[in-house]
């Protein structure tokens, strides 16, 4: 008789819901439970690098913004170091690199403070350009979608990037690149994601 | 963070044959939230493979009780008083220690406590519906609830989602991050709900369903069910890796 693998299968995903809140952000539900939330800040005060902020709208395939959104961040610092044990390098105390958001219930709006992470070593001593990877849950979103966030200022990293040139159809790779611009003195990013359709975003099996 | 190589490489690749498609028709809300050009794959770099770490100061011991989380003192959440425990492994059945299991559900009744739930059912002013809690070394984990009421929902007129709790866990890496949903053995409306039929092997979802454990049930008290929750593997660094560049 044939040898079994005896490999367990992964717990196969379902839809976080419409109420993923509760679990997740009580707070946005509307009671509060938790001495604190967790995800509310991915760099903390000693972070070093530029302070900026990233938002959007998450659209779905008739255009509509989706309203009951649930996002993660995760990202390395100002030095392309993520704050994790198998990482070689230091991370400023208090420096998570991880945060979580929801969209307004009304307009659909999310956004996050953070600094500007720094380019990470890749795979084969390619350098990739700076970027947030982002995992997307929501009700109707079966398994949660993965993408990365990508900085316009960076053309030239951007352009040298092993995963963005991994998109093979040029014009989609516009889809994970936030747009700069400067309010008043606060550095904004402007990332929409389209779930489905027209300029849908790239997802990611990861 | 103290300066260590990769000892372990890539995460096994997701079976997306297992978990269930991004376009499922029967669940409705699936059609306009699915993208419909493939997805890119991706080896693993060093943002996959890394993930936020938590510690037991990012939460108090009694998170994971749900019968007193939210309780006014000495009261108690009306339902069914249930213990949901088990272990998170990964595809190789190694225990992922100290990882964060976070939960939520509706009480009794099926009603949530969020306030864009209007179904008839009542809130139980003692109940919040979420809990959090740490695994140990084991990989294991235990939360302390009632069980969740069954409640309608807007996708054909008359669909019932079966009793249910949310499990959000996050593995090691980012790679592993995973939301699913708890179901209860015996329950029949697990074989008619749109959102577990999004799955397409029967296998698949048998391992959604916690099992009745009479083992771990505390006579004349609580009643329990196991639930054990299964990340993606990992593959050794067998012969030399290139994740590193070398």
């Amino acid at each position: 008789m044939q040898q079994d693998l005896n490999y367990l299968k992964e717990t196969p995903s379902q839809t976080a819901g419409p109420y993923v809140h509760i679990g997740l952000a009580p707070g946005a539900a509307g009671f509060q439970i938790y001495e604190q939330e967790l995800g509310q800040e991915i760099a903390g005060p000693n972070a070093k690098g530029e302070r900026i902020r990233v938002e959007g709208l998450v659209i779905d395939g008739t255009g509509s913004p989706v309203k009951d959104v649930l996002l993660e961040a995760w990202q390395a610092n100002a030095a392309g170091i993520y704050a994790h044990r198998e990482h070689p390098g230091e991370t400023e105390e208090g420096f998570r690199g991880w945060g979580r958001v929801i969209t307004d219930f009304e307009t659909g709006e999310w956004g996050f403070d953070t600094i500007k992470p720094g380019p990470v070593m890749g795979r084969n001593g390619q350098m990739m350009a700076p970027h947030i990877n982002l995992w997307i849950v929501a009700r109707g979103i079966n398994t949660g979608l993965n993408t990365r966030i990508y900085f316009d200022d960076e053309a030239a990293a951007n352009a040298k990037d092993p995963v963005i040139n991994l998109v093979e159809w040029e014009r989609r790779r516009a889809t994970l690149i936030a747009k700069r611009s400067d309010q008043e003195g606060q550095l904004l990013y402007r990332f929409d994601i389209r779930l489905q359709g027209e300029d849908e975003t790239v997802f990611f099996d990861i | 963070m103290q300066d260590r190589p990769l000892q372990q490489a890539e995460f096994y690749q997701r079976d997306r044959r297992w978990h269930p498609p991004a376009y499922a028709k029967d669940y409705k809300t699936s059609v306009t939230r699915s993208p419909q050009f493939p997805l890119i794959s991706l080896e693993n770099t060093a943002s996959e493979i890394t993930g936020p770490t938590f510690g037991h100061n990012d939460l108090n011991p009694t998170d994971n009780d749900l019968l007193s989380n939210f309780a006014a003192a000495g009261q108690s959440p009306i339902g069914e008083r249930i213990i949901v425990h088990g272990r998170v492994l990964d595809e190789n059945a190694r225990p992922v220690p100290e990882t964060l299991v976070e939960i939520w559900q509706a009480n009794a009744s099926g009603r949530y406590r969020h306030k864009k739930d209007s179904y008839l059912g009542a809130l139980d002013p003692n109940f919040g519906g979420c809990g959090r809690t740490m695994t140990n070394a084991e990989g294991y984990y235990y939360f302390r609830t009632v069980k969740p009421g069954a409640y309608p929902w807007r996708n054909w007129v008359n669909d019932w989602r079966p009793a249910h709790i949310h499990v959000s866990v996050f593995g090691t890496g980012f790679a592993q991050r995973l939301i699913t949903q708890l179901y209860f053995e015996g329950d029949p409306l697990i074989a008619r709900c749109p959102i577990v039929n999004t799955i397409p092997d029967p296998a698949a979802v048998d391992q959604l369903i916690a099992r009745l454990d009479m083992n771990a049930t505390i006579p004349l008290d609580t009643i329990a069910y196991k639930f054990d929750i299964v990340l993606r593997g990992r593959r050794s660094t067998l012969f030399e890796n290139r994740l590193e560049g070398n």
